[in-house]
């Protein structure tokens, strides 16, 4: 499976965390928010203009810049079918 | 004696930290401020089995990382202030994330309780903790708490004094195991600080070796303060280098992960989904308050509401205090005679106080919208959809909440920088916000623009305005890359379930920032208009031009001859006319009287400097004067211009005169110029208070005053280049 740049998931998508680029503070802090490898995360919504864009990990809600998230990478996987 | 306990409560935003400690502390709580900063500190006690508890209310944090002031606040606090435990409050519904600060803790070694707060949603949410092998797991008691309902309240207090008195069973020391590589250098390096200093227990320098390797600044700067630091630091410097080589990654991100892992694990064994629907009534609300169409105008309705109800409501309240004030003006002035003593109570320290008073409607029913916004989860949802917009200004999303303020009044706006988390964001928003043209500047935009510019007064006014706005995005940006370059905060905002609020949760939270408010704002402004009334009022002797009380007796025995001699309705009307010749006079050596005292003569010490920009040494008392507070400007004109104190921005004799002094060119200088430069002396209370620094203060109105001139000067001498004055 293609290793994607985090902000490159559309609505809906699912990835696993695979490594946050760059290093020092903020890496660190999205390391502490849970954005570790193997995580699973989804793009829930982009906001109106489009930046942030929301995401849900580990249970929660969380939202990053487009900038930010450029910095994330993800193995995407398979969209899941979902009932709703 | 009774026995005492300090307990301190850590926990991640939105873990409903807050609602705990009210549960525990009730009303006997007090707020203040950690020493030097301006993050809130609340403390506060109970009783119970015996025991007076102290409760201090740390700071929210995700994490003890000294990144934030927020984070080195509570670390500090418990490393150096030893509190006899820890309680950890954790969310629930969102238990991965929330025990990494647990890790955290459980990795400082202190005693902890762990306050397993929101249950009921949890439980809904289809997830069942095993919460008593969880506690065993970890070495720490667990206590499930609904802290909106008040549950587990009495448990807790059970489970802290059975901790502090070690006697809990489940209590005992686990080390997180970081794996064999990184727990063979966390071990060189613990025992290079256990041969320094010997009398350190081990928990405690295995934990400073976890966080050198986690690259904390703190703790590498008390290392640097120890004997052998040299030593310590070479071990550090191959440890990482060598987990570098092995395992590929920096050791902070490492043990982050490990962190995970450890929680994970955990979790494995606790933590079961009954439900596979991961769909809540949450997400469902939020797809309509951030909808990509109705997200923007249910935004704008609300801070529209806010504002509404924040000046409007609000001005009914201001309105019974400032009669009040008045009244009272009225009777202490009649108490006491004419003098010195009088005008230092009536107009310094009533008007001063007065001043400061009638704020406070606004404020409270601010801080009541601004907590509703934040108990609800609303404001992260606000800071989602206008962050695209505030960060082209170089601002966070929730920044737009002062900056809309800013127009109603610069004070709570100012106030309102609180729900950033960036100091940076916060003093940046700071700075930018008396640039929004507030509601006490608009008089003055009213008198001369009415009186310069006839029919066009409207459209002036708005220009300025935006001039105001355009100047508030130009200086953003000129901050940005100057004063604050590379110091740009992660977005990383957590969107936490949306929480019917619970309106004693809310009071207290206005209760809180509103009180500080009045606690620490009233004493600048005292001081500011005692200095005010001090300089208009000395020197007390004048040697007036003309003899004004001979004029006025004068007119007194000219008036009281023929009154005597006239019939009742025509004595009437002969007082009024001898009332008013008086009231002339008096205006006449009010106006003299200003010109004489220190702040007259500052006026004319300070008109070289705004010559240049066309404003005569009137404008320059009005200017100074203003610096109290911008409704003053009209007043002060009042008194120079000889048409009495009490006529407002609309009187036609205060608009010939300014006619007659201004042209519109300068006219138009002048209210730029009120546009930019220090809105007054409550807003300068106000970011003394919020940035917690006088350096940032002086810095403010220092630019503001020269951005001021600057702009004046600009469009004085280029309107003059122009042929327009």
């Amino acid at each position: 499976m293609a290793v994607r740049k985090l902000n490159e998931l559309r609505t809906g998508e699912r990835g696993i965390i695979e490594r946050i680029t760059g290093t020092g503070r903020f890496r660190q802090r999205l390391m502490e928010m849970g954005f570790v490898p193997g995580t699973e995360i989804m793009v829930e919504k982009y906001a109106p203009l489009k930046d942030p864009i929301e995401y849900v990990l580990k249970g929660y809600h969380v939202s990053l810049r487009h900038e930010e998230a450029d910095r994330v990478l993800v193995r995407k996987t398979e969209e899941e079918s979902r009932e709703d | 004696m009774a026995k005492e306990i300090t307990i301190a409560l850590a926990g991640n935003p939105n873990s409903g930290k807050t609602t705990i400690f009210n549960n525990l502390t009730g009303a006997r709580q007090k707020v203040g401020n950690w020493p030097g900063v301006t993050v809130e500190k609340k403390e506060g006690t109970a009783t119970y089995g015996g025991y007076t508890i102290h409760v201090v209310d740390l700071p929210g944090t995700y994490s003890l990382t000294p990144y934030s002031q927020e984070e080195i606040i509570a670390r500090n606090y418990i490393i150096e202030e030893k509190p006899d435990l820890v309680v950890n409050v954790i969310d629930a519904s969102n238990l991965e994330r929330n025990l990494y600060l647990a890790s955290q803790l459980i990795d400082l070694g202190v005693k902890l309780v762990f306050a397993l707060n929101m249950v009921d949603l949890a439980h809904s949410r289809g997830q069942i903790i095993d919460h008593e092998q969880l506690a065993l797991l970890m070495g720490v008691p667990i206590i499930p708490t609904v802290g909106t309902k008040g549950r587990g309240t009495k448990e807790l207090l059970e489970a802290i004094v059975r901790v502090a008195e070690d006697r809990e069973s489940v209590t005992r020391h686990i080390h997180i195991d970081y794996g064999r590589e990184l727990e063979e250098e966390i071990a060189k390096v613990q025992g290079m600080i256990r041969s320094a200093r010997s009398s350190m227990d081990e928990h405690h320098a295995r934990w400073m070796g976890i966080k050198l390797l986690e690259n904390d600044e703190e703790v590498i700067k008390e290392i640097e303060k120890k004997p052998r630091k040299k030593a310590i630091l070479d071990q550090l410097q191959r440890s990482k280098l060598r987990l570098q080589q092995i395992l590929g990654d920096d050791p902070e991100s490492l043990i982050a992960d490990r962190r995970y892992g450890f929680i994970h694990g955990a979790l494995k064994e606790t933590l079961h989904h009954s439900k596979k629907d991961r769909r809540y009534l949450s997400d469902q609300v939020d797809t309509v308050l951030t909808n990509r169409l109705f997200g923007f105008p249910i935004f704008i309705f609300f801070i529209w509401a806010m504002f509404q109800l924040t000046f409007n409501l609000g001005s009914y309240p201001m309105a019974w205090i400032d009669a009040g004030v008045g009244l009272l003006t009225e009777f202490v002035g009649g108490l006491m005679g004419e003098g010195l003593l009088r005008g230092l109570v009536v107009d310094g320290i009533i008007s001063g106080v007065g001043g400061v008073a009638v704020f406070l409607p606004n404020i409270f029913i601010l801080f009541f919208c601004i907590a509703l916004f934040e108990d609800t989860g609303y404001m992260a949802r606000a800071a989602f959809i206008m962050d695209k917009v505030m960060h082209t200004l170089g601002l966070h999303g929730k920044s737009f909440i002062p900056m809309i303020m800013g127009f109603g009044c610069n004070v709570p706006a100012i106030m309102a920088t609180r729900v950033l988390e960036s100091r940076r964001d916060r003093i940046l928003s700071i700075l930018i916000n008396p640039l929004i043209s507030c509601s006490g500047k608009l008089p003055v935009y009213v008198l001369i623009a009415g009186a310069l510019f006839g029919a066009r007064a409207g459209n002036v006014i708005f220009s300025i305005y935006l001039i105001g706005i355009a100047m508030a995005i130009l200086m953003g940006q000129i901050f940005k890359r100057t004063l604050f370059r590379g110091e740009i905060a992660p977005f990383v905002l957590e969107l936490p379930p949306y929480r019917m609020p619970t309106l004693k949760g809310t009071v207290i939270h206005m209760w809180e920032r509103g009180s500080i408010f009045i606690k620490k704002m009233g004493g600048v402004i005292l001081l500011g208009s005692i200095i005010v009334w001090a300089l208009s009022s000395f020197p007390q002797s004048v040697d007036y031009s003309r003899d004004y009380e001979a004029q006025k007796s004068h007119i007194h025995e000219e008036y009281a001859a023929v009154i005597q001699r006239a019939d009742a309705a025509k004595a009437e009307v002969l007082a009024a006319k001898m009332d008013e010749k008086i009231g002339e006079i008096e205006t006449l050596q009010k106006m003299e009287f200003q010109e004489r005292s220190l702040l007259g003569r500052l006026g004319k010490v300070i008109a070289p400097v705004l010559h240049p920009v066309g404003f005569d040494w009137r404008a320059g008392v009005a200017l100074l004067t203003g610096f109290v507070a911008k409704e003053i400007v009209v007043s002060t004109f009042g008194v120079l211009y000889q048409v009495g104190r009490d006529e407002g921005e609309k009187s036609e004799g205060l608009r010939a005169a300014i006619q007659h002094a201004m042209t519109p060119l300068v006219g138009y200088a002048f209210m730029i110029f009120v546009l930019a430069y220090t809105p007054c002396l409550a807003t300068v209370a106000a970011i003394r208070r919020e940035t917690g620094s006088w350096g940032w203060t002086a810095f403010s109105v220092g630019y503001g005053l020269a951005l001021a001139w600057i702009l004046a000067f600009i469009i004085y001498q280029g309107g003059m280049l122009l042929g327009w004055g």
